[in-house]
């Protein structure tokens, strides 16, 4: 099969161009005739649309159009967006209009927009259009939104929930009536955002002879992204193409549904010109999707050795405004929250509630992050209730390897029932408790006290559901020039999906990495996609990568046989070339072969024969695969100033057979990154009026290079039994277990005080104020 | 509108010259001006660092420079970094090798400050080559590999990486 690609440390085919700027991402595509357009948004919560006036826009020099609403086609301004996901629990699927026709839910809402020679004289535009609103009340805490009385975010629906139901199996009242231990918290994860480094980016032009409307979209979705055009503008499917150029990150937002998408493509139809909307930063704290945002309410149940007997709670989840994802956050955190431990008897209540802010939709790690807190906490409160090292806890818990595959008893996000694949938790979180040196901490710690240092310890554990269909589809086509075609509906926002692909081809083919040419992300290559999302991409476009890279295999060797006069068993592929393995050695390239595979024009082709060297695989899963893994930070707390740095930090976690551990390092540095950036800085906030006030950088805190150590890592593989290469997924789990592992370390390095934390963001003041309380500086002051 | 200025703006060794308004700034001048799309543009108020350019050989925001400002100065981009054979610097290089970039949306920021560092402290620490980056905000890699890019060319003074 020629040098193994698979599992190598592989360089990125991506790369080399952007490293030379010749990268091209959606603004960075010129189109002559292009209108630069600026959106007209709303500035309060909750108001009703009065009127707009935009003939002082219209009257400046440069400004093309406007559009509001009414300037739609009726029947497009009429119909709400698309609702991704229904489900049964649902009361209402209540998503926005393209462009406000009366309603306004939350800041930064379209009402209108400028079109313009250029992006200057568009924002010049919005400034001088007239909006008249009747301000509404606006309600932005959740735990308001849901009282009796609370103003309503939706007055013709007569109540904010979304959603109320249980996630439960077992009897857990019974469970806790005989337990001899119960402990609750009480946790609140912040609101935060994916804030890829570029924001959202459309262009779209309409090509009147071809009759195609062509939408080159910063989206991690596009075939998604083409169907709720399609459907908005009563549009045939096959006569718009979505591109997802190159895309700088994605981490969720990304795959939402936005009304922009629709109206730049309606507008550039409308107008016959190009139409090119660049988000700015602002635009997209405003606008972009967030997540986390969950206030749970959780108990455990335990025996006298921590076994645990049952865990039960509820779980209220802010949905914002509108619900372009459906409830599928709080489902997944419901689902996710058992993770690596038996938990006889378990019941979680998930309420969902609309607010006066921009929707939440999955944001890396999409409901986990939050689970996994949750338990993770409780298992520290026992491990300190019962004076029982945190580690040991865990592990008196696990579910064993032997009990794989282990039905959880739920159902996830993927309609199935909730069974784990593989695993082998105890494995993880004994090699990431060695990498840490976990054993030595004590001693370390004690001395570190001496010099007047708080240091600390955290373990949290996670299984992550992940690989989700419905399914990935890839083609892979022998050129008449000997290179091979490869296309996908799969994605890359820098997840380095073409270098993946692309080793896994070459392995089934026989080909260079090098002889690889690939389309991703065009829905003019593939009929069918679905794109990033799930940390799905590995299992399902991977897995099709390989079913179709072998069965093109099958179709070389058939013809290879018959041209060089031997046996297909005789017959080695390699770098593109059909070689015999006896005699001199003869061989035939690909391109030969891929023009022989096409027979000659009026003979017959030979019994059995396809046409052409080519094969499209829809690998479809038949379940989530879940990966797994535990993490280890150790912190230090500056208890002058509540600074807290991560100094060390490490992860060992099994998402299935690695493909390119260059890669999958990089996933995993990545979302560790954003877990720290989760515990302790991001923190999306807003005012009682539910207005936005971390609208920058300066005030929203991303980590910097010094916030972010080099994370040692341990790929534990357990290939997952499900799919042909045994990949789960790697994207999320950096992420998912970061804020509980971080926040034990926390509380581990301030023992001494006997401070307890169950909220994130962490910020310095918080530890401050909380050690304060505990009487800390003056026992400090006095101990001096 | 506002009456356009002539400049001229010697980039990445060319001189160009453009009638320009006074508000355009130098990060949209590059772009859309002269179509060197290699410089991006992340936050727009001066705190991602993707937009980092060198101008007169200084790390500078371009998102926060106007474009007039830069009449008769020297420019340099990300486009500007390879030799004029095409040949990857070795920061390029070493970019590629410790997987320093993901999306890709953020490198050009990056190297240009690392490039910058790496001139005037051939050998810097690993401390001063994250202080230094504090500056460009990453939201896909966790900075690892790009730090290990930086200490690749650090330890190996220039020409290290395709030795």
């Amino acid at each position: 099969m020629g040098a193994k690609q698979f599992g190598a440390r592989v360089k990125r085919l991506e790369d080399p161009a952007l490293l030379v700027g010749s990268g091209q991402y959606t603004d960075d595509i010129k189109l002559p005739g292009t209108l630069h357009a600026a959106f007209v948004r709303s500035p309060h919560a909750a108001a009703t649309l009065r009127g707009i006036d935009v003939d002082a826009a219209l009257a400046l020099p440069g400004v093309r159009a406007v559009f509001t609403a009414k300037d739609l086609p009726p029947a497009m301004s009429k119909m709400r967006m698309p609702q991704l996901v229904p489900n049964a629990a649902m009361q209402t699927i209540r998503t926005q209009h393209c462009l406000v026709v009366d309603e306004i839910c939350h800041v930064g809402q379209a009402v209108a927009v400028v079109l313009a020679d250029s992006q200057y004289i568009a924002e010049d535009g919005v400034d001088r259009v007239q909006v008249d609103y009747d301000v509404r009340q606006a309600v932005n805490d959740v735990r308001d939104a849901v009282k009796p009385g609370s103003p309503l975010v939706h007055p013709d629906l007569g109540s904010n929930i979304v959603a109320a139901s249980p996630m439960a199996y077992g009897d857990v009242d019974a469970a806790f009536a005989n337990a001899k231990h119960v402990f609750t918290e009480h946790i609140w994860q912040h609101r935060g955002g994916g804030n890829a480094l570029e924001a959202r980016a459309i262009l779209a032009n309409y090509d009147l002879m071809n009759d195609m409307l062509t939408v080159w979209s910063a989206t991690q979705v596009p075939h998604t992204t083409r169907r709720m055009i399609a459907e908005l503008m009563g549009r045939n499917l096959d006569q718009i193409r979505v591109i997802a150029p190159d895309v700088g990150g994605g981490f969720g937002p990304k795959a939402t549904m936005y009304c922009e998408d629709t109206v730049i493509a309606q507008i550039a139809m409308q107008l016959r010109r190009p139409i090119k909307w660049t988000e700015d930063r602002r635009e997209h704290f405003l606008c972009a999707t967030q997540e986390r945002d969950q206030y749970w309410d959780v108990s455990i149940a335990v025996d006298d050795d921590g076994r645990i007997i049952g865990v039960r709670g509820h779980l209220l989840h802010d949905s914002g405004a509108y619900l372009p994802w459906g409830i599928i956050m709080p489902y997944i955190a419901a689902t996710t929250m058992p993770g690596p431990y038996v938990i006889p008897a378990y019941r979680l209540d998930m309420t969902v509630v609309f607010t006066n802010k921009v929707p939440t939709t999955p944001v890396r790690g999409a409901g986990r992050p939050q689970a996994v807190f949750a338990m993770e906490r409780l298992m520290d409160r026992v491990a300190r209730e019962l004076k029982l090292d945190p580690s040991e806890v865990r592990r008196r818990n696990f579910i064993q390897p032997e009990q794989m595959p282990y039905p959880v008893g739920l159902v996830f996000r993927d309609g199935k029932p909730l069974v784990y694949d593989s695993g082998d938790y105890p494995k993880c979180q004994e090699a990431a408790l060695k990498l840490s040196r976990y054993q030595d901490f004590k001693p370390r710690q004690a001395e570190a006290l001496e010099q007047g240092r708080y240091i600390g310890i955290g373990i949290a554990n996670y299984v992550e559901g992940t690989g989700l269909g419905p399914f990935e589809g890839v083609t892979v086509r022998v050129l008449p020039n000997g290179k091979v075609r490869v296309i996908t509906g799969a994605t890359n926002q820098g997840q380095g999906t073409r270098t993946t692909l692309s080793q896994i081809v070459a392995d089934a083919v026989g080909c260079s990495m090098e002889d690889i040419v690939m389309t991703l992300g065009d829905t003019a290559a593939i009929a069918n996609g679905l794109g990033a999302f799930a940390s799905r991409q590995a299992v399902n476009a991977g897995s099709s990568a390989r079913i179709a890279g072998l069965e093109v295999r099958k179709q070389i060797l058939r013809v290879a046989a018959r041209s060089l006069g031997v046996p297909e068993e005789q017959i080695d592929l390699e770098d593109g070339w059909a070689i015999s393995r006896s005699g001199n050695r003869q061989s035939i390239s690909f391109g030969r072969l891929s023009f022989a595979s096409q027979g000659m024009p009026g003979f017959s082709m030979e019994p059995g024969d396809s046409v052409g060297l080519e094969h499209t695989a829809f690998y479809m899963p038949p379940q989530a695969a879940y990966c797994s893994g535990t993490h280890v930070a150790e912190v230090e707390v500056d208890v002058g100033t509540g600074a807290v740095k991560v100094v060390n930090y490490v992860v060992a976690h099994d998402c299935g057979t690695v493909i390119n551990p260059l890669i999958v390092d990089g996933q995993v540095q990545g979302g560790v990154a954003h877990g720290i950036g989760n515990a302790l800085l991001e923190w999306m906030q807003y005012d009682e009026n539910a207005q936005p006030i971390t609208v920058t950088f300066a005030d929203y805190l991303m980590p910097m290079a010094t916030d972010v150590p080099d994370c040692v890592i341990e790929h534990v593989e357990t290939p997952c039994p499900l799919n042909p290469i045994g990949a789960k997924g790697a994207g999320e789990g950096g992420t998912i277990p970061a804020a509980a592992a971080i926040i034990a370390a926390v509380e581990n390095a301030l023992s001494p005080f006997a401070v307890f934390f169950a909220d994130t963001p962490l910020v310095p003041e918080r530890i401050v104020s909380a050690l304060t309380t505990a009487n800390a500086y003056r026992r400090r002051h006095a101990q001096k | 509108m506002t009456v356009k200025q002539a400049i001229a703006v010697t980039v990445n060794g060319k001189q160009y010259q453009r009638e320009v308004e006074p508000r355009l700034t130098l990060a949209d001048f590059l772009r859309h001006e002269i179509n060197l799309t290699g410089t991006h543009l992340g936050c727009e108020h001066g705190v991602c660092g993707a937009c980092t350019i060198l101008l007169n050989g200084l790390s500078t925001r371009s998102c926060l420079t106007f474009a007039v400002q830069a009449h008769g100065q020297e420019v340099t981009t990300i486009e500007g970094l390879a030799e004029p054979d095409g040949t990857l610097s070795p920061l390029q290089q070493a970019m590629a090798e410790n997987h320093a970039l993901q999306c890709g949306f953020c490198t050009p920021g990056m190297l240009i400050t690392l490039t910058e560092l790496l001139r005037d402290d051939p050998n810097p620490d690993d401390a001063k080559i994250r202080e230094t980056l504090t500056g460009n905000l990453c939201r896909c890699t966790g900075y690892s590999g790009i730090v290990a890019a930086a200490r690749q060319v650090a330890k190996g003074g220039r020409g290290i990486a395709g030795d």
